[in-house]
């Protein structure tokens, strides 16, 4: 039988070390793609979401569970992830203004741009990856909070409460963040969302 | 239902977490509000495109690192942890109390030296004197209330004299 996240919390509480290792294995992707998409660099996003484990390791002793799991967890990732852009913002700028223009391939490998081949299939990928850094770039520009609520909501499929909980607002407050977000969204995608409209 | 309400119910409705009376009064605004409609319209657009980006994968040595930090992080101590000393310092703190009781009690302040009992009634008697102090007797508060003393001598040449 699985056991639950907060079953698991508490027997790492109890000294059980490898409860530790299941939640490791069962939230460090989506952690590391929240970072990732947080801060955009995805050596910062692994060190982040390494920084979230040992917190919640540290706090095994003190754990109470008065929240859901994924409450505590993505809250200790928002808040790194928000330090880690102010104290970055000066720099990312700097980078941002001054680096090649790239593919930025979600494996991670940032690749230069290749003159595109003749051949169709490639046009086809370039296509598909200009659409793709479009979609990324218009989260990027979201302003922090708004990204932060947009990730939770769409990838971590976390409910209203739970991500009101961990940004640390209203429900209704969150809604109209999230409602801000998604028009922002529809202006900077209008030519996706147009092309969209037509198929 | 208007256009500002909407604002707080498009993505609950898109994401179907309204209940059936809510999601009725949205569905009859939606019929009625062209904006409203195809604002909802785009809003799933853009939901299904950021379905598009893919996931990453966490580098292979993400659980190692993990687990190295982990390894390295110092073991709690109880309050009790603090007081167990090793036993070499234990030894030595021991030697030194016991060195430095050893100093004070022959070196230090010797006290009160005990008086021999003849000693002690000697310094009683000396302490009798304060007794027979005159100030002592006049503030004496019992003495106060006696009758004045009757002067004999006075009495006596009176006799005389008659």
């Amino acid at each position: 039988m699985t056991r639950s996240d907060v079953q698991l919390m508490l027997d790492v509480k109890a000294g059980d070390e490898q409860s530790f290792g299941l939640l490791l294995q069962r939230y460090r992707t989506p952690l590391v793609n929240f970072l990732y998409r947080m801060v955009r660099s995805r050596e910062q996003a692994e060190d982040l979401a390494q920084e979230v484990f040992i917190r919640v390791y540290r706090a095994r002793e003190e754990y109470v569970p008065s929240a859901k799991f994924t409450t505590w967890l993505f809250r200790i990732a928002t808040n790194l992830a928000l330090n880690c852009l102010r104290d970055h913002r000066h720099e990312k700028l700097e980078i941002s203004m001054d680096a090649p223009v790239t593919a930025d391939a979600e494996d991670g490998d940032e690749k230069p741009f290749e003159v595109a081949d003749k051949h169709p299939t490639i046009e086809q990928e370039l296509l598909e990856e200009d659409r793709k850094k479009m979609i990324r770039r218009a989260i990027e520009r979201l302003p922090e909070k708004q990204r932060a609520a947009v990730l939770l909501h769409k990838y971590q499929e976390l409910d209203y409460a739970e991500i009101a909980k961990i940004l640390s607002c209203s429900e209704s407050a969150l809604k109209s963040l999230l409602f801000r977000a998604y028009e922002t969204l529809r202006v900077e995608l209008a030519p996706l969302v147009a092309r969209r409209g037509t198929r | 239902m208007s256009c500002e309400r909407m604002e707080n119910r498009i993505l609950a409705y898109m994401d179907g977490r309204l209940s059936e009376a809510e999601r009725a009064e949205v569905q009859k605004h939606l019929d009625a509000c062209t904006v409203c409609r195809v604002r909802a319209t785009e809003f799933s657009s853009v939901n299904d495109l950021l379905d598009e980006l893919p996931m990453i994968e966490p580098s292979p040595g993400f659980d190692v690192r993990v687990r190295a930090r982990i390894a390295a992080e110092p073991a709690r101590q109880s309050w009790w942890d603090w007081l167990r000393l090793p036993p070499r310092v234990a030894f030595a703190s021991s030697v030194l109390l016991l060195a430095t009781m050893f100093v004070i009690y022959r070196g230090g302040d010797p006290g009160p030296v005990p008086i021999p009992p003849d000693q002690a009634d000697a310094a009683m008697m000396q302490d009798l004197s304060v007794m027979e102090d005159h100030d002592t007797l006049s503030n004496f508060e019992p003495l106060k209330e006696l009758p004045p003393p009757v002067d004999t001598n006075s009495a006596d040449d009176d006799q005389q004299d008659m």
